[in-house]
This record gives structure tokens, sequence and C-alpha cells, in this order.
């Protein structure tokens, strides 16, 4: 049971951030408004799940212009995927011990 | 700890999932309406082909110059109005499901989703313009329902996967049809017909109720 709990990531802990992490694992990219659209977030809640899942370096961040509007881009790190399914897997054994 | 939550959060993340790299809208309905248009389209060019007792479609033969251009631009008119009745119907319906489901018609999933199911389906389309051009008509037929059954399997990743299957049978009976060369017109019939009808009603009784 421990070996399970200790895969379970306070930095998924939260709506938001499972929810951006479960996107970009399935997106190459996604960008901070398709990840607002997408979780129903304000402005500030976004940035700071983004911040803290980057601290963690679950997830990098790309800044570039287009149409001379700044975009950013997030992208899940390696460590990030591996993390989260790590996450996932502990999840579904808490559900369903026997399997 | 309580497996309620870790329940709701498995889900959520499958929602998340689904809902960022698949386009969930496409109503079903408008799939068993294209097909009842696309019938409708036959039975018209049947007698169109009927009326000139024209060889274009009974002709056995791959290479044909029996290419009447009257009866010829009759049967395009009927494709082209099937074409675009079902495309509006589908927006239509599309839209409305859209709204239903909160899910925006125009995001970057259903982009993708547009220019993965277009590029084999302009590709073939241009394709069957070639074979026109050379007279080539008895595999006219054959390769839309070849190019559609590709397009639809490129699009099933980005929106409800079970179009594959019926992708993987429009490439099937395509590749049939080939063979068949002076049955075009009822291996169209088949195909956009009576298989957008079954796969509709399927896909209407799975999702949109």
């Amino acid at each position: 049971m421990k070996n399970i709990i200790q895969h379970i990531s306070k930095a998924f802990d939260h709506r938001v951030r499972l929810g951006i992490m479960s996107i970009l694992m399935v997106n190459d990219f996604a960008d901070f408004n398709m990840l607002k659209e997408l979780l129903g977030a304000t402005d500030g809640n976004i940035a700071s799940h983004t911040k803290a899942l980057e601290k963690e370096a679950y997830i990098s961040i790309e800044k570039s212009f287009i149409n001379r509007k700044p975009n950013t881009r997030y992208i899940a790190t390696k460590s990030g995927r591996e993390a989260f399914t790590k996450h996932i897997e502990a999840l579904e054994k808490l559900i369903n011990p026997n399997e | 700890m309580d497996n309620k939550n870790y329940l709701k959060d498995i889900s959520d993340i499958k929602t998340m999932m689904s809902r960022s790299s698949r386009f969930m809208s496409l109503s079903g309905l408008s799939g068993v309406l294209a097909g009842v248009y696309a019938l409708i389209g036959a039975i018209l060019a049947y007698f169109e082909l009927k009326r000139y007792d024209s060889a274009i479609y009974t002709d056995t033969e791959i290479v044909s110059d029996n290419l009447d251009t009257t009866v010829f631009l009759n049967l395009v008119s009927i494709a082209l109005f099937v074409l675009i009745s079902a495309i509006v119907t589908g927006a239509i319906l599309t839209m409305r499901k859209a709204k239903k489901q909160n899910e925006k018609i125009w995001n970057p999933v259903s982009k993708r989703l547009l220019v993965n199911f277009g590029l084999p389906l302009v590709t073939g389309g241009l394709f069957c313009i070639v074979l026109i051009q050379h007279g080539i008509l008895g595999l006219v037929a054959p390769a839309t329902l070849i190019f559609y059954g590709l397009s639809l399997v490129n699009a099933s990743k980005f929106t409800i996967g079970d179009i594959k299957y019926l992708g993987i049978a429009y490439v099937i009976i395509g590749l049939i049809a080939t063979q068949f060369v002076g049955y075009g017109l009822y291996f169209w019939a088949l195909g956009f017909g009576v298989f957008h009808i079954i796969y509709g009603t399927i896909l209407y009784n799975k999702y949109d109720r």
C-alpha cells in the first residue's frame, strides 16, 4: 500500500493540474487559450497551475509570437509523462486493488 | 482516502484526454440523412441513364469514350446536389449537437479533424478528375469509395473512433468495385447510401441519445 501511495503525486492533486496534464499527454502541445477553454478556468488559475507544473519540470513552456500576438505553448516533458503515467496507474490500483 | 475521489480523478482524466483530442459532436443522424440523399441521388441517376439509354455506367470497359456531355453534366449536377445537401445537413446537425454538448464547433480539434479528413478526400477528388480526363470512367466510382474510406480512417483518430471501421468497409467495397466495372452506380448506392444509413443509425443510438 505504501508503495502505491508514494506514486500519487502531490503535483497532480488538483482538478486544473490534473486537467492540464491530461490534455498535454494526448496533444503535442496546447496553448494558453486551449487550456483555458477546455478546463473552464480563469487566466490567473491556469497561470498559477502551469507555473507549479513547470517548477516540477513536468511541463515546459515555449513563448513565441503569432501575428505579433504573444503565444504561449505548453508541452509535457518526458519526466512529466512518466510521473503522470505512474500517477494514473496508482489511482487505478487504489480503486481496484485486486488487479 | 475515499475511492470516490480517485474514481472521479480517473474519469476527469479520461474526459479531458478525449475532449482535447477528439471532436465528439459529429451527429449520427446526419450520417443517416446523407445516406438517404445518396440513395435518392442514385435513383435519379439511374433514371437519367435509362432515359438517355446511355452506356456510361453499363459499359464494362474501363476506358470508355461513350461520354455524352448532357448526361454527364446532369449526373454531375445530381452528385453535387447530393453532396451539398449532405454537407449542409451535417453542418447544421453537428452545430446543434456541439451546442448541446458545450463543445465549440471551431476549435483546434475540429480543425485537425477537417485537415485530416480533407487531405485524402481532396486528393481522391483530384485523382477522379484525372481519371475522367483520361476517359477512365470505369474506375471513378471505385476510386471515390476507396478515397472516401481512407479519409474516414484518417479522420477517426480525431473523432468518434468507430468511423474507422466504416472507412475500412468503404475501402473493401471500393476494391471489390474495381472488378465489376459496369456496376459503379450500384456500388455507390450501397456504399454512400446503405453504409451511411446503417452506420449513422449505430452512431445515433450509441452517441446521440
